[in-house]
């Protein structure tokens, strides 16, 4: 707790407010005793007289000086500050805790009063109560006090409320603890930070509706006076000199800001929990450098994407990390590839890269990046006709159908503002084009359907909605991100043959992504296997069972049971932990998990190797007999 | 519920003045003849029950009941003022989204993904300073300087247009800037999400993806925060009022709580109560607007 205390004075805001308020503090405690004769002296020569070296604030209407009256009137503003504010926390602790304790009917009573009443404005309430209870100093202190109770008394139910839901507040019920004990042993000791939060701000409040109570002259009386009393005095002689008004403005100013500093630096380090001390990643600085492959399957000008030494670099606590780590593919037109690989091998990045989704602060680099003969790495000459090619000839489906469209967008204007923006079609025929799109992806009714909201689609619905939306278009390639990975087991297969049917009549490429090797092998011509931020092997779906040579993708093959099942999480099986972008070790990444790796593999990088009938692989010992560690032998 | 809760505390808070009401307002020196038949006339001699099934009646016919000072009909001196205060506050509002949404917009696009750190940091530290000084000390501030200091605008009553410059303003600045920091942050979190992305994917223009993508989106939660601080703006009107002596219900309200003018009170409370009330409901119906769920719901 301590050590808490000390880092937020470290932080700069906390810093800021709790010396504010040290110094409030401090003049309320000293300032009456050290010039509260100074602040009474009746100067009758220098009656309501502007700032002067003798009075810096100017005077009164009985030549008092005001800047001494303005330091001496901390205390009463800071008393009467913290009496309401106590008073506050007391009825707002009562309330807040009475629908916990008494339960039932009365529980709920209480519960909905306070919600009455905090739909109501601070200010107001005060009023009431200010009416109720007089005009003076101690009937504001009653007015304001109730009038906070209202919005701490709810904080304090929302926060009971999300207590008394845990396990060990239930078992001390269970056990028959009675209920005042479970509130003050188990409960409260667990809301009191958000709680000491929130009457620390609260306090900042209370300051300046004393100051406004005051200021209206329903506050503090003469002879005694605070800060609003005086900006109240100060109103009338503004025309004379603003600062009798505005000095002790900025006071209440000051003080109202020391407490909600302080307020926010508690919020802010009770908030981070995070332990401070970090583990020593290391990234690799000396990047072997990645053998160009020539895609020699398909003639390069026959490429819909071309993409030579990609990287992703994301700036880190201990330097940059790289998720993708020189990446080079070919797609070739109508192409079907797949990228498989275990979550944190950079397939996603990969396919968001390409499409142009990565943003700040990760940067992307690579020697070569075209889509359709377009160079995408340089800043195009304008921006509106390359916006227009990818608009139109590059579609992507993302992973997860639910959150992808705009909830507040009707289906059919999301699939056809494309058309507008992008082909020129005015409302009319953008919106026909939208609703032909959703036919072609076989969704029922699309007339009606195009006018719904996402939520009123299945997520199956939503994501044939999705390759709707790339088909406003003429697509060359689709880029799918884990396109089925959210959706039920019966839909996948019915979204995954759409795709197919999709590719085949337009004839567009696809890049699939998934870390599902049986989604691949049934919709892909080729798989590139991703493991750490590289390809390590890219070969024909044909091969990939029986002529698979790199140990990995043997694995992978191997930890699904057979290429046609479905299966929910197939790579679970392969023994060991895939490797952290951050800390990529020298040599083979795969090595800690590879039964074939050497010496040579822990200290030498393999690079991306051409081999037979146009394969890529990236292995010391590919090809080598190897007795893949099976699911079941691992389990063994 | 609310407008029940709010009638009876109106009706409650005149039985709640510790003593005699009635001998307050007229002071120690009345006559006791006078009092009693104040009393009388007031029907505060009556049982509760009586009196609250009376108030009530009356509240429904418009009847607010008649000031102890002054003899006239509360609702009149009411319908009198009100324009006054109601024009400020709709005016303050006005100013304050006009200026608070754009700013948050601006500032979210300019500084997302930790980009223009001092932009950020100056945003963050005007906003929280601005939002954190009362609205009455703004408008003092205000009139020190541009009524007093340059002559720009009146110090204070209600005469032409410009007369409302410095009242709207020292009512606006505070709620546009906690606003505007709700608009950014919100703004911030819809910025991040994969409807965004796919509008990105789908090679908008920038003004389009923010405007009519992200906007609408961060707006459905600002809404909810934001009718809280409108609320209170009205509330504010009370205070600023006075700094401009504002011919409104917030200088009425506070003249009759010194004067003890309890049936003023009352029917002042009422309005501004009222007054929240509506607007609560003006943002649960721009909500529900706004949420296509929730207008499914409701047909
Ligand atoms: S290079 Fe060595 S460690 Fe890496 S996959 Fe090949 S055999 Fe295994």
């Amino acid at each position: 707790m301590s050590q808490r205390w000390i880092r937020i004075v470290k932080t700069p805001v906390g810093l800021v407010g709790l010396s504010l308020l040290s110094l409030i503090v401090l003049l309320a405690v000293f300032a009456p005793i050290l010039w509260g004769d100074k602040a009474s002296v009746v100067d009758t020569e220098n009656l309501l007289a502007g700032p002067s070296a003798q009075h810096w604030f100017g005077t009164d209407n009985l030549g008092r000086d005001l800047f001494f009256r303005v330091l001496v009137a901390t205390r009463l503003s800071l008393t009467l500050t913290l009496v309401a504010t106590a008073l506050g926390t007391v009825i707002g602790l009562v309330l807040g805790t009475a629908p916990e304790l008494l339960g039932g009917r009365l529980g709920r009573l209480v519960t909905a009063l306070v919600n009455v009443f905090v739909a109501f404005p601070g200010l107001l309430l005060v009023l009431v109560f200010a009416v109720i209870f007089g005009v003076g100093a101690r009937g504001a202190v009653l007015a304001i006090g109730l009038a906070v109770a209202p919005g701490l008394a709810r904080l304090c139910q929302t926060l009971v409320a999300g207590v008394t839901g845990l396990e060990y507040v239930a078992a001390a019920r269970i056990t028959g603890v009675n209920r005042f004990r479970i509130m003050a042993r188990h409960v409260l000791p667990n809301v009191a930070e958000p709680l000491i939060v929130n009457v620390t701000i609260t306090a900042g409040a209370i300051l300046l509706s004393f100051a406004g109570l005051s200021f209206l002259g329903l506050g503090v009386q003469a002879p005694e006076y605070d800060w609003g009393r005086l900006m109240q005095d100060g109103l009338s002689g503004i025309f004379v000199h603003p600062l009798a008004a505005l000095g002790p403005g900025i006071m209440v100013v000051l003080a109202g800001l020391a407490f909600n500093l302080t307020g926010e630096a508690i919020a802010g380090v009770f908030g981070i929990s995070t332990p401070t001390g970090t583990g020593t990643l290391r990234v690799p600085t000396d990047e072997t450098p990645v053998t160009d492959i020539p895609h020699d399957h398909a003639a390069d000008g026959d490429l819909v994407l071309d993409v030579r030494d990609l990287s992703v670099t994301f700036p880190g606590a201990n330097g940059p990390v790289r998720p993708v780590r020189g990446v080079s593919f070919g797609i070739a037109a109508g192409e079907a590839v797949g990228v498989v690989g275990e979550s944190g091998s950079g397939k996603s990045l990969t396919a968001l890269s390409i499409a142009g989704l990565v943003e700040e602060p990760a940067s992307i680099d690579a020697r070569h990046l075209t889509f359709c003969g377009t160079d995408l790495l340089e800043e195009p000459a304008s921006g509106q006709t390359r916006d227009t090619l990818l608009g139109t000839s590059l579609a992507v489906v993302f992973q997860d159908p639910m959150t992808s469209f705009n909830p507040t967008m009707r289906i059919g204007a999301q699939l056809a503002e494309v058309g507008r923006h992008h082909q020129g079609l005015d409302r009319k025929k953008a919106s026909a084009r939208a609703v032909d799109r959703l036919r072609a992806v076989r969704v029922r009714d699309p007339e009606r359907r195009a006018r719904q909201y996402p939520f009123e689609f299945s997520g199956g619905m939503r994501q044939r909605a999705m390759i709707g939306m790339g088909l406003m278009g003429s697509p060359r390639l689709i880029i799918a991100d884990e396109p089925t990975t959210a959706l039920d087991v019966t839909v996948q297969s019915q979204v995954l043959a759409l795709l197919q049917d999709v590719r085949r009549e337009e004839g567009a490429a696809l890049l699939l992504i998934s870390h599902d090797v049986s989604v691949v092998a049934d919709v892909c011509d080729r798989v590139l296997v991703m493991y750490a931020g590289r390809i390590v092997e890219d070969l024909p779906t044909a091969d990939l069972r029986t002529r698979a040579r790199h140990p990995y993708t043997r694995a992978l093959v191997a930890a699904v049971p057979a290429m046609t099942t479905d299966i929910d999480t197939p790579l679970a099986t392969i023994p060991g932990h895939p490797v952290e972008p951050a800390q990529v070790p020298v040599g083979c990444a795969y090595a800690a998990r590879c039964p074939l790796a050497t010496v040579r593999c822990r200290e030498q990088d393999p690079t991306l190797t051409a081999g037979p009938g146009g394969s890529r692989v990236a292995c010391w010992h590919a090809d080598e007999p190897a007795d893949v560690v099976t699911a079941e032998e691992a389990l063994a | 519920m609310s407008l029940w809760v709010l009638v009876t505390v109106s009706f409650l808070m005149i039985h709640l003045v510790p003593g005699d009401p009635v001998r307050a307002a007229l002071g120690m020196t009345a006559p006791t003849e006078l009092v009693e038949a104040k009393r009388q006339a007031l029907g505060l001699n009556d049982p509760l029950l009586t009196q609250y099934v009376h108030y009530l009646g009356n509240l429904l016919h418009g009847d607010l009941g008649e000031s102890i000072t002054t003899q006239l009909p509360v609702s009149e001196t009411i319908s009198q003022r009100l324009p006054a205060t109601a024009s400020l506050a709709v005016l303050a509002f006005l100013v304050a989204i006009a200026v608070a949404v754009p700013l948050g917009v601006t500032v979210a696009v300019a500084t997302r993904r930790g980009r223009r750190r001092r932009t950020e940091l100056a945003f963050a530290g005007g906003s929280v300073v601005l939002g954190a000084i009362p609205d009455f000390l703004v408008g003092v501030a205000l009139v020190a300087v541009f009524a007093v200091g340059l002559g720009w605008f009146p110090v204070a009553g209600r005469t032409d247009a410009s007369s409302y410059v410095l009242p709207v303003l020292a009512l606006a600045i505070g709620p546009a800037a906690v606003l505007a920091r709700i608009v950014r942050v919100e703004m911030l979190a819809v910025l991040e999400t994969d409807y965004v992305r796919t509008a990105r994917a789908k090679r908008l223009p920038a003004r389009r993806i923010y405007l009519r993508h992200a906007l609408p989106n961060a707006v459905t939660a600002t809404l909810t925060l934001g009718g809280m601080l409108l609320a209170s703006m009205v509330a504010g009107t009370v205070l600023v009022e006075n700094v401009f002596s504002w011919p409104g219900l917030g200088s009425t309200i506070v003249q009759s709580i010194v004067t003890k003018d309890y049936p003023v009170v009352q029917g002042t409370v009422l309005v501004y109560g009222l007054g929240v009330l509506v607007i609560n409901t003006l943002v649960d119906v721009a909500l529900a607007v706004l949420d296509p769920r929730s207008t499914i719901g409701e047909l």
